[in-house]
């Protein structure tokens, strides 16, 4: 009787085992497809990107966009940068709400502008606006560091943790008022400011290495009018240029 | 049924209904974005169409009278309707800056525009029975329907200057349960459970109202700041011109300084933000101890005209928070004249924020003037000036998305900038500044237009007169009565050498100057102006791919730069970022005009479904086809055609009355009065007249008044120009009384014809008519902006003719059986 007992209990403990056992193989296997089902899709994204690009390509002085880029972009998880209202989405080439009146930007133009940005390995980098800290992932896995700052403290804190769970060491992030930059790191290769206010701070400026260059998408959230590319060549003297992320002309023929 | 018509309860209705139709405009403008608040309120008026569905569907449900007990039943649920469905619109989380990218957004905006609808459903709907109830009356009802909405419209915004809109929603919604009571009283009905009901529902809406704020948009400016640390609303002030906020930010100052060079080196000093219905931030300045600490603003594009000349005597407009008068004391200049539309900035730089602000407003060698420029032109000011500096009118984000395209405005037509140029001494400079959009649009549409001035001014060669500057953000224009001189020339060039700014036109410029620190793929202003100058300028703007041909008083719609011929291009463009070159401001007027046309052609279907299919079981249903053809058009033309010239009026009558807080509630209660005194009129010219002949009479008048004014509206604004704004309000009601009059005729002359035929088919005439009257609100707009105001007038008077015509039309029984 007991025998019986104790043989029932071992049996309930191993069906138990099993189906913790299944259950894990099973959540594994979704988590992988689920992966793959992301994996897919990014894929298709950087390919549309890739059509975008060699339509543009006349004005953004570039037959196709530099492929390390397309690379981040296809392995940079965009999913996990969104909002869980808007996974199914995370793939559109569209920009999306990420709450506090922000967005993720339109994967286009962030591989646009950090192609324009020409960075290199051993870059440093700074971002103002941080916002769902897609940008600075991207940016993390081209150069050898990204500085980002954040103004609103709650997506500021969102993003440092977002940092921490998907391992992107080389990314230091502060809550802060972007106007002063990030004076102990500086000067920096290549500066991105996301959420420009009215007018270019000088000491942003000053920050940038002799050669580096600025970018600023101007606009409103949901809509990138022009991007701006401030190049500071080796005398400290600037220029910049208006950059239509789009092969649009506004007047043809002779005048 | 008692004898006489319930007829105070159904002006009070009228009148609630109409003020509760601006108000939504107004909370609507500060929770969402003007031109979608404009958008959803045109089509939530469409629940007037929606009413005679509503109401010929009840006639075949009871197939005999509907009880009477209907009619202050709808009173009560318009009541409670105003405050709950803007409850429960204002939650919907509609994001108009997605609309483009996301579906849902779509859905949204029709459940906004739906859940707006039913107040005004409710409404007509009752207004709708008492024609029923009342054939013999109907004159007299739909005189008593525009003399409320007439009382309704003025009131609101009488209302609107003391109290919140928030509270002003509290207000309508308990005049709407006043109104119920009256009418319970009106009909004689013993509903002692029905009057507790309304009772309570008061109560609950005063308790209820105390918890209510408005939600206003998370991409509103106003939002997104308020996110950050440390920012917060000290004061608010509100009016029918809008909701001011001021904004206070202790850890992270605001910095407004749109457009500075980027070799500017100096901190902007403190600031508090002023936003204007939650959006388009300005700033108040913190007045400085020393006035270099202001210098930042010698690194405008706007600061140009204090480098080429000594500008003693200044006129800004458009003064704001006084960014203008800070730069111009920055270089002593010594009298500056300011101008400001909105009384309530100016009431807050001159008593809550005097001091902060330096007492700018109170200082001795500034005159502060509210009002509207041209107004003010017209009859006191100076002729003198150095100086008149219009800059930055409008946000950056507003005009670079093309928001502002079906707003009028008179500050940059073709005759403004003949008036600007009046006032200057010949040396004297006009200077515009604009936001730079890429590519560039109204930079361009400016220069036209001062070109198109200087040719009217008889100026031998236009190039002599013009300077055209631009920074990364913004553009400087100045325009100058003398040629510019080489003198000048020379230091035009200095300044923007040494600001980084590029030159895009002065005398004698060469292409290779241009296009140097701020690159464009090609130097596509300098080109733009050099094309503009030349004999090919009709050409150019012919073929660019915005609408650049400069705004006339006729047609001031100076930010619309929309071309057809380009949407097909831009949205193949959409997924690099094409959508953003669209100008969304005419895209979303053609979009109302599209739903509300396809809306309509429902609801006028039907009530035709449901009168056929009930036609078998009753008689007095059916209409033969000519019938239901002469009916439709009539009511409907007419309907098209009040609105066209209303709209037209309104808009003509901002030169004249200096702005719409004044134009529109002036002019609309002015028609809306007069052509209620014209339908109360209408039964006694009934007694004496046949109704052909009644209609023929009003016709002539129509026509004839509606050429006059075509023609003479112009001269009448000049010779009148000088007289006070409450004079002025006198003679425009003076001068659309007998218009307006003859307008309220033809409406109500039909229906009573209708009433004595066959008045099942009311509720279809006056639905139809609603129907026509959102298309025409929209339509007017639309035309407008391409054939001017003047042939809008002209189309509506052609409506007006048409009607006699469809009205007399042979082998038709129902409208001209007694003729």
């Amino acid at each position: 009787m007991k025998q019986t007992r104790q043989r029932k209990k071992t049996g309930f403990i191993l069906l138990i085992s099993l189906a913790f056992i299944l259950l894990f193989i099973s959540i594994s296997l979704l988590a992988s497809s689920m992966e793959d089902h992301y994996m897919q899709k990014r894929q298709q994204m950087v390919h549309l990107i890739e059509q975008d690009v060699l339509q543009t390509s006349q004005y953004l002085n570039t037959e196709a966009l530099d492929p390390k880029v397309l690379q981040v972009i296809n392995t940079v998880p965009r999913h996990k940068f969104v909002i869980p209202e808007t996974l199914e989405d995370a793939y559109q080439n569209t920009p999306l709400p990420i709450g506090y009146g922000q967005t993720i930007s339109q994967p286009y133009i962030v591989a646009v502008m950090t192609d324009l940005l020409k960075l290199s390995a051993t870059d440093s980098v700074l971002e103002i606006g941080t916002g769902s800290g897609y940008q600075a992932a991207v940016l993390s896995e081209l150069v050898e560091h990204v500085y980002s700052i954040e103004i609103i403290e709650p997506l500021g804190k969102q993003a440092e943790q977002r940092f921490k769970e998907l391992g992107y060491k080389n990314i230091s992030t502060r809550i802060a008022d972007g106007y002063y930059g990030w004076e102990e790191h500086a000067p920096f290769d290549a500066i991105i400011v996301t959420a420009a206010g009215t007018h270019i701070p000088h000491t942003l400026i000053e920050q940038l290495k002799p050669g580096g260059r600025m970018m600023i998408p101007v606009g409103s959230n949901f809509m990138t009018q022009q991007l701006l590319l401030i190049s500071k060549d080796n005398d400290g003297q600037l220029q910049t240029q208006q950059i239509l992320p789009v092969r649009f002309v506004p007047l043809t023929g002779k005048h | 049924m008692p004898l006489k018509p319930p007829l105070i309860s159904l002006g009070l209705i009228s009148a609630t209904a109409l003020a509760y139709e601006i108000l939504l405009m107004r909370l609507f403008s500060i929770i969402q974005w003007h031109h979608f608040a404009y958008m959803i309120i045109s089509l939530a008026l469409l629940g007037y169409g929606i009413s005679g569905t509503l109401v010929s569907l009840l006639q075949a449900r009871f197939l005999k009278p509907i009880p009477v007990i209907t009619y202050p039943l709808f009173l009560m649920l318009f009541s409670l309707s105003c405050f709950g469905c803007f409850l429960a619109a204002q939650n919907i989380p509609f994001n108009p800056e997605a609309i483009l990218w996301d579906i849902q957004q779509i859905w949204y905006l029709l459940g906004i525009f739906l859940t707006l609808s039913i107040p005004f459903l409710l409404a007509a709907s009752a207004i709708c029975l008492i024609f029923i109830y009342y054939p013999d009356h109907i004159a007299k009802i739909y005189g008593v329907d525009l003399l409320g909405a007439g009382l309704g419209s003025i009131g609101v915004i009488f209302l609107l200057f003391f109290v919140f809109p928030e509270t002003a929603l509290l207000i309508i919604s308990l005049m709407g349960l006043v109104a119920t009571l009256i009418a319970l009283k009106e009909t004689q009905l013993l509903a002692g459970i029905f009057s507790l009901t309304i009772v309570l529902s008061a109560i609950i809406l005063i308790s209820t109202a105390h918890y209510f704020q408005l939600e206003i948009s998370p991409y509103k400016d106003l939002s997104k700041t308020l996110n950050i640390q440390g920012t917060k609303i000290i004061e608010q002030r509100s009016s029918p011109l809008g909701l001011l906020s001021i904004v206070e930010s202790n850890k992270i100052p605001f910095r407004h300084a749109p457009g500075l060079s980027l070799y500017n080196s100096q901190e902007p000093a403190e600031q508090l933000g002023l936003f204007s219905d939650a959006t388009g931030m300005t700033a108040i300045t913190h007045y400085p101890d020393e006035l270099e600490k202001l210098s930042y603003l010698d690194q405008l594009t706007s600061a140009l005209p204090y480098h080429l000349n000594d500008i003693q005597r200044l006129l800004v407009v458009g003064a704001g928070g006084g960014s203008d008068i800070l730069q111009a004391q920055l270089h002593k200049t010594e009298k500056i004249d300011a101008i400001e539309l909105n009384q309530q900035i100016i009431a807050l730089l001159s008593d809550q924020f005097a001091q902060y602000s330096g007492n700018i407003y109170l200082n001795d060698k500034i005159t502060i003037h509210s009002g509207d420029v041209r107004g003010l032109l017209n009859k006191r000011f100076h002729s003198d000036y150095d100086l008149i500096q219009i800059s930055l009118m409008d946000s950056f984000n507003a005009s670079a998305s093309g928001l502002y395209a079906m707003h009028e405005s008179y500050l940059y037509t073709i005759e403004a900038l003949q008036t600007y140029l009046q006032h200057l001494k010949p040396d004297g400079y006009l200077a515009i500044s604009r936001w730079i959009k890429t590519p560039p649009r109204d930079t361009i549409k400016m220069f036209a237009t001062a070109i198109s001035v200087l040719k009217k001014n008889q100026v031998s060669s236009a190039a002599q007169h013009l300077v055209l500057i631009r920074g990364w953000q913004t553009s400087t224009l100045l325009v100058k009565s003398n040629p510019f001189t080489q003198d000048e020339v020379e230091r035009l060039k200095q300044f923007c050498q040494a600001r980084a700014f590029d030159v895009v036109w002065y005398p004698g410029i060469e292409a290779d100057e241009t296009n140097r620190f701020n690159r464009y793929k090609q130097a596509w202003f300098y080109q733009a102006a050099k094309a503009l100058l030349n004999d090919s300028s009709q050409q150019f703007m012919k073929d660019y791919k915005y609408y650049v041909y400069p705004a006339s008083d006729d047609k001031p719609f100076f930010h619309h730069f929309f071309k057809w011929s380009v949407l097909q291009e831009l949205l193949s463009l959409r997924n690099q970022g094409g959508l953003a070159l669209i100008e969304m401001g005419y895209i979303v007027l053609l979009a109302t005009l599209i739903l509300a046309v396809i809306s309509s052609v429902i609801l006028i279907i039907l009530p035709l479904l449901v009168f056929y299919f009930y036609s078998t079981k009753n008689k007095i249903l059916f209409l033969p086809i000519l019938d239901r053809m002469q009916l439709f058009s009539y009511f409907f033309f007419i309907g098209l055609a009040f609105l066209l010239i209303e709209i037209a009026m309104m808009q003509k009558f901002i030169l004249f009355l200096h702005h719409p807080i004044y134009s529109i509630p002036v002019i609309l209660t002015g028609f809306l009065i007069f052509a209620g005194l014209g339908s109360l009129w209408t039964k006694h010219l009934l007694t004496k007249l046949s109704p052909r002949q009644v209609l023929l009479n009003a016709i002539i008048a129509i026509v004839g008044l509606g050429m006059i004014y075509g023609y003479f509206l112009s001269s009448f604004f000049s010779i009148m120009a000088t007289y006070s704004i409450t004079i002025k309000i006198i003679l425009s009601l003076i001068a659309i009384a007998p218009l307006a009059f003859c307008m309220g005729i033809p409406f109500p002359l039909a229906l009573t014809a209708l009433g004595s035929s066959n008045k099942a088919y009311i509720p279809w005439a006056w639905g139809v008519n609603g129907c026509a009257s959102v298309i025409s609100a929209v339509l007017a707009s639309l035309l407008a902006i391409h054939l001017g105001f003047n042939l809008v007038i002209i189309i509506a008077l052609g409506l007006y003719m048409s009607c006699f015509f469809i009205f007399i039309m042979p082998g038709t029984k129902v409208l001209n059986h007694n003729g």
